[in-house]
């Protein structure tokens, strides 16, 4: 099977290009991108990549593999395969550190910006903060976010403006917060995005949507944190 | 926080909400020009200007003519600041944005009040 990868050494090529590799698939067995990138390393060292966990639970292997973001060690070949072609690419939008690595320095920037932990200024309980089934409910669908960066790198909004449009990831990590009931900081960090930037510059394109391997809907949290700031200031 | 100037309200709620109410206007004001063509496929200029005489039909015309200036505001904007990376080049972009939307809503007061 022929598969195209994302090339660039910054130490030795002047410029990325994609290099065709021939690899051969053991038969009967659907492999996952991961896996295919593990062979494709055992011809040629030199081939770069993250990886840890091999089970969607780290978000190291998070790239572009025909077209669409996910992560590596749980995309099987059948669900991504075109025309017997695997074309992999960098997550899209970040500047490449070498082949498939990118600096997520850029998009870990945003995710600080929202403070993601629990702010209380009230006095801390002898054992711990309380909450009730129903308010850790809210944060269902919203705490599973690894940090992939699927979304905010599938999101043209965050392309263009990356320094100033939080990305669907850390609005998804916003709302998290906004929402739970042991956080009491809420109005702060609403201050903090009703700007033209932070959260209005999602369209709602759902790109986010589409490509999240954990199944999220940061569209639902920006729409979420959108009425919070409209019933604030209405 | 991030601070702009040249967006229209300064506040990404304040636009986003006025984008919105500008659309609803804008569809409104489109669907009933629509039925009233359909409605009167044998419009005479008498009828027509009878139309937009009557003080709410330019009330309704004119709030649209607004609702344009704002809408496409701030969508230019969003666009401006998406695609034009350099300042000087994006500050002209938008002023000419911004003098193109003065001329439609003033040039549009004096077609509505002289028809």
């Amino acid at each position: 099977m022929l598969v195209s990868i994302y090339r660039y050494n910054p130490e030795v090529d002047d410029a990325p290009y994609m290099q065709d590799v021939q690899v051969d698939l053991p038969e009967g067995k659907d492999l996952m991108v991961l896996d295919v990138l593990n062979l494709m390393k055992d011809k040629d060292p030199s081939v770069s990549y993250r990886r840890s966990c091999r089970e969607g639970v780290c978000g190291s292997d998070g790239m572009n593999m025909n077209g669409k973001n996910g992560l590596a060690c749980i995309t099987p070949m059948s669900a991504v395969l075109k025309n017997d072609k695997l074309v992999l690419r960098p997550l899209p939008g970040l500047p490449v550190v070498r082949d498939l690595v990118v600096d997520m320095g850029q998009f870990y920037k945003q995710y600080e910006k929202i403070r993601p932990y629990l702010i209380n200024d009230t006095p801390a309980p002898a054992i711990e903060r309380l909450q009730s089934p129903e308010e850790r409910e809210k944060l269902d669908g919203l705490y599973e976010c690894i940090l992939c960066a699927c979304c905010s790198t599938a999101c043209p909004s965050f392309w263009w403006n990356p320094d100033k449009f939080v990305g669907p990831s850390g609005l998804l990590q916003a709302y998290r917060f906004l929402i739970d009931s042991r956080d009491n900081a809420t109005q702060e960090r609403l201050s903090e995005l009703d700007d033209p930037f932070s959260v209005f510059r999602c369209h709602g394109i759902m790109n986010c949507v589409n490509v999240c391997p954990k199944g999220l809907n940061p569209t639902k949290a920006i729409g979420s944190i959108r009425t919070m700031l409209l019933q604030r200031a209405t | 926080m991030v601070t702009q100037i040249t967006s229209f309200g300064r506040s990404g709620l304040y636009d986003w909400m006025v984008q919105r109410v500008s659309a609803i206007v804008l569809s409104l004001y489109t669907v009933f020009i629509l039925g009233y063509l359909v409605m009167n496929p044998e419009l005479t200029y008498d009828q027509w200007s009878a139309l937009f005489e009557a003080t709410w039909m330019r009330i309704f015309t004119l709030m649209t003519l607004l609702s344009i200036g704002v809408h496409s505001w701030i969508g230019l904007w969003s666009i401006s600041t998406d695609y034009l990376k350099a300042t000087g080049v994006r500050f002209f972009f938008q002023s000419l944005c911004g003098l193109a939307m003065f001329v439609y809503i003033t040039w549009g007061i004096q077609v509505l009040w002289g028809l």
